[in-house]
């Protein structure tokens, strides 16, 4: 796999998420997510500290709100909150938890961590947005492929395709952790109700560009980033 | 076609053409009677199927953007079932929506037990003070209800049920005093509709009798000034519901308590809603011998 930092945050990240878990020696690859994080957030979002209330912008709901290091890390990269937060995780006056909460942390869309969640709310946003001729922003929701095991996102899913939700797109980050496995692969749980799917090396920046900007009209779009395997 | 319900689709559809602000979302519930509204506001009217996790967390993600969200279905599947998504989807993200419920304790009676929610209002309780809850005891008290709960951003439950009192009283969210006891008497309190069972089974007693249909947040101030030693809550919900509130308002008055309602026991039998008043003792004559001995049994 390619590890390539290709943007101007990717040479900030490896101190950044140092500082939250004071670990010398853990790499940014053992973050999962770290790489979709990265191109969202450098190429894709177009969303800033100073756009993070505007109407127009696109939307990012992490609901996989498990090991949120990456994420702190990438909005302390973009400057939404100070880098100093990010040595005090979880402490007792923190506003950075295990799990992020959006009335904590600016430019956290969702508070997450009962997974299962975001796909519901980013469902519910995407047609929010619509109903009120919100037509260019766009909405993001990442996933994990064990988070997938919640029925709640089967709703979702089913839902979003059969009624063509095209403003919203799904990244379901693949690290094989689902205990009993996505027999016949994840993305065709999506794509048989309706979504199209690209399926990436999510480590790939080039590839994950090119999926993350994938999106047809009319559908909604999954993006199945495959990491190694948590083990 | 239940009159509540009724009321309540009436001014959901007018609502929804009024104010581009208001959105519906349904669980299939009712969805054939809201297609006209459907029909004119595509983007705003939402039937997700029989997917009520996902109802409650659209419900969310329209907040989230700025929509009024309007939720329906019936008690048991919006709040019970869909209860983590309500803390989660609404509280926890700081949103608010409008909770539109039918069924009540066991409007649904021959359905079973799958069909009926006592314990609705208890689990709001469960999330912390931020949440209204109104519980009409008359159609005409639903559309104003509603209304005022649609010109806000806050987190309300409507609890609609076919019990109904005779008379509506739409300005009931503080107590309302009915039926004035002498000095220091019994206060009861009947909320939504529980009224007319509640001032039949007391007709005769020295007792005040207050009506509201809005238990959360319930009046603790009116319950302050109108309670003497004795208090009695009838609920249409789980006996006990209010119990604690009454116990914090009054926590430096020495008092009783009665707090009658729906019993926890899933008693395994169909019949009507009026069986069901019966037998857990909520028609007149069953709040008549409870009230009584409960005033008799004090100890002097």
């Amino acid at each position: 796999m390619t590890t390539a930092l290709t943007t101007e945050t990717g040479s900030r990240l490896p101190g950044l998420l140092r500082r939250l878990t004071g670990d010398e020696k853990h790499a940014p690859s053992a973050h999962s997510t770290i790489d979709v994080l990265q191109v969202l957030y450098d190429r894709v979002l177009r969303i800033t500290p100073e756009t993070a209330g505007d109407p127009e912008r696109n939307r990012f709901l992490l609901s996989k709100g498990h090991g949120p290091a990456a994420y702190y890390a990438v909005l302390a990269a973009h400057g939404f909150i100070p880098d100093a937060w990010l040595d005090d995780l979880a402490g007792p006056e923190s506003r950075l938890g295990h799990h992020p909460d959006r009335l904590l942390v600016p430019g956290v869309e969702i508070g997450s961590g009962s997974l299962g969640h975001g796909l519901g709310l980013a469902v519910g946003t995407a047609l929010g947005l619509r109903a009120q001729g919100l037509l260019t922003p766009r909405v993001y929701v990442l996933l994990g492929d064990a988070e997938l095991d919640e029925g709640s996102n089967h709703e979702a899913i089913a839902y979003a395709g059969a009624t063509g939700l095209e403003n919203l797109t799904a990244v379901v980050v693949d690290n094989s952790s689902a205990t009993h496995g996505w027999s016949g692969g994840i993305a065709g749980r999506f794509t048989v109700n309706g979504w199209t799917a690209d399926t990436v090396d999510g480590r790939d920046h080039t590839g994950l560009y090119a999926a993350l900007t994938g999106h047809r009209p009319r559908r909604p779009h999954l993006v199945v980033a495959r990491v190694e395997s948590k083990g | 076609m239940t009159a509540m319900r009724a009321a309540f689709l009436d001014t959901t559809t007018a609502l929804l053409d009024e104010d581009p602000r208001t959105a519906l979302v349904l669980a299939d519930i009712s969805a054939s009677q809201l297609a006209p509204a459907a029909h004119r506001h595509p983007d705003r009217v939402l039937n997700v199927g029989i997917r009520e996790q996902l109802m409650v967390g659209v419900a969310g993600g329209l907040a989230l953007t700025g929509l009024r969200p309007i939720v329906h279905s019936y008690a048991t599947f919006l709040v019970d079932r869909a209860y983590e998504q309500i803390k989660l989807d609404l509280d926890h993200q700081g949103v608010g929506a409008v909770l539109v419920s039918i069924g009540a304790s066991f409007d649904g009676s021959a359905e079973g037990r799958t069909h009926q929610s006592p314990g609705d209002v208890a689990l709001f309780d469960s999330l912390g003070d931020g949440w209204t809850v109104r519980v009409p005891g008359h159609p005409d008290e639903v559309a104003p209800l509603l209304r005022n709960a649609t010109a806000t951003d806050d987190p309300v439950y409507l609890r609609l049920s076919e019990q109904r009192n005779a008379q509506a009283y739409p300005d009931a969210d503080r107590l309302r005093v009915l039926r004035q006891g002498g000095t220091n008497a019994p206060l009861v309190v009947a909320v939504g509709p529980m009224l007319d069972p509640t001032l039949a089974a007391t007709e005769g007693m020295d007792v005040t009798v207050a009506y509201t249909h809005t238990p959360r947040p319930l009046d603790t101030a009116g319950l302050r000034a109108l309670a003497g030693t004795e208090v009695v809550l009838v609920e249409p919900y789980l006996a006990g519901t209010s119990s604690a509130i009454v116990s914090r308002a009054m926590a430096d008055v020495p008092h009783r308590l009665l707090a009658l309602g729906v019993g926890q026991t899933d008693l395994r039998r169909y019949g009507d809603p009026a069986d069901h008043v019966r037998w857990h003792g909520l028609d007149a004559s069953g709040l008549r011998r409870s009230i009584s001995a409960f005033l008799r049994s004090a100890r002097s």
